[in-house]
């Protein structure tokens, strides 16, 4: 058994390591980051590799424009033709690693009504948070009271992880991201 | 990730005493310098939130001096992903360590000038492989309020006009090596006068003009109470340090951008 993990392991290295290989040199996926999701599963940032991706960061326990953030992605979902939303995933990566736990996250895709079978709510420790963030032009700060103060950036990633477009536009769907949407999956 | 990194730092001392043969001293001279910054409360030109004036800074270590290209190219003999070569673009831009002459071994000369052209992403990594991490913005400023004699000379005019004429000071021909400006209250050197210098914090460093909330109709791409704005608009030197920084993203390098690295020490996460 011991064997058989171990050269499940040397695998499953060997076919992470191709991937990162083949990805294009401005490709996020570069990024060895260790995420967690609601469930509590272990993944990295290109859990969603293969598919267009639409990621943003948030915080839990945000009052206003975290929840308008969810509406939004919505939008852009219900804005696209069937066929494309059955392709398109949803990564919302938590910029709070102290309170967004995976109970915490699965409780709010629970009362968001969140279908986690597209959509990943993830947490990773702080410094890899930094990193995720300055990837993907995200900035945030931490303020006295616990909350946070953040960008609130949607950001169509490519099958392969390369930066699409960006989208700051909240409460309604941006014209320009469901066109880089069709775009994308046309090509 | 946490879980590989003293051994990273074992490696990174292994192969220190593998390059400098049979010396211990040699040795000793390649591990880096780190002081003791003890803990302490201070006013950021950088406050943590309107209304908020005083931030506090842990107890951590901080290196006397910049890291330098020898030491950095150690780092990327160890990881290859590093060099100029092989790092992927996302990474670094193309300007990344372009100033050695290939992509492994440094000029003599360049041995000790603190290393520039790195980006963010690169000295983020060459700390971790340390065990350390990129000092927060707080935590540089905080050092970097030390005169030789004083914790706080940020109202000392004498000691900012020192500063100033530093900045002013032409940066052309080749970078001075590290370790030559006077030590600060700490024991630190390099804070001013030699380089600019990443902080791990960067995507923090957002400024904002005053009228923001009122005024922008982007107000809510910020979740939360909007950026900040800034104080002690007199402490020109330690704002032009944030408008250089903000205006940095995380792959940029520059001839004229290194880095330092810090410890945990304490209760401090």
């Amino acid at each position: 058994m011991k064997r058989f993990l171990c050269i499940w392991f040397a695998l499953m290295l060997s076919v992470a390591a191709q991937g990162k290989q083949s990805d294009p040199p401005d490709s996020i996926y570069h990024l060895e980051a260790q995420l967690t999701n609601q469930a509590g599963q272990l993944h990295g940032i290109d859990v969603h590799r293969g598919s267009p991706v639409l990621v943003t960061m948030f915080y839990g326990s945000c009052p206003v424009a975290c929840p308008l953030l969810i509406d939004t992605l919505r939008a852009v979902e219900r804005s696209i033709p069937d066929a494309q939303r059955k392709t398109l995933r949803v990564l919302m990566i938590s910029v709070d690693p102290e309170h967004d736990m995976p109970p915490m996250l699965a409780k709010l895709a629970q009362q968001r009504r969140i279908d986690t079978s597209r959509w990943t709510l993830a947490r990773a420790d702080a410094a890899t948070v930094r990193k995720i963030a300055a990837l993907l032009n995200v900035q945030y700060r931490k303020l006295p009271n616990g909350g946070y103060n953040h960008s609130s950036i949607i950001t169509l990633l490519s099958p392969k992880g390369n930066i699409v477009m960006q989208s700051s536009v909240l409460g309604r769907s941006d014209e320009a991201l469901l066109e880089a949407i069709r775009a994308l999956d046309h090509e | 990730m946490n879980k590989i990194t003293p051994l990273a730092a074992l490696t990174v001392f292994t192969a220190a005493w593998a390059t400098a043969g049979a010396s211990p001293s040699k040795v000793a001279a390649d591990a880096p310098l780190q002081l003791t910054i003890p803990s302490g409360a201070f006013e950021s030109v950088l406050p943590p939130a309107s209304g908020v004036k005083t931030t506090t800074v842990q107890k951590f270590r901080m290196d006397a001096v910049p890291v330098t290209n020898e030491q950095f190219a150690r780092f990327v003999a160890l990881h290859p992903e590093w060099r100029r070569d092989r790092v992927a673009r996302v990474f670094a831009d193309r300007e990344y360590l372009s100033h050695w002459t290939s992509a492994a071994p440094v000029e003599p000369q360049q041995r000790h000038q603190p290393v520039v052209r790195v980006s963010w992403f690169a000295a983020s990594a060459y700390c971790e492989a340390r065990g350390a991490r990129l000092p927060t913005w707080h935590e540089w400023e905080y050092v970097a309020a030390a005169s030789a004699s004083a914790r706080d000379a940020r109202k000392n005019d004498e000691w900012r006009q020192t500063i100033l004429s530093w900045y002013s000071k032409s940066a052309r021909g080749s970078l001075p090596e590290v370790g030559q400006t006077p030590a600060n209250y700490y024991g630190v050197r390099d804070m001013h006068g030699l380089v600019w210098e990443w902080v791990d914090d960067l995507s923090a460093m957002f400024v904002a003009g005053d009228n923001r909330q009122q005024d922008d109709p982007n107000a809510l791409r910020y979740c939360g109470a909007g950026a900040l704005t800034m104080e002690q608009k007199e402490n020109y030197a330690t704002l032009m340090r944030i408008a250089m920084l903000s205006s940095m993203q995380a792959s940029h390098t520059s001839a004229t951008m290194g880095f330092r690295c810090v410890t945990d020490l304490g209760a401090s996460q």
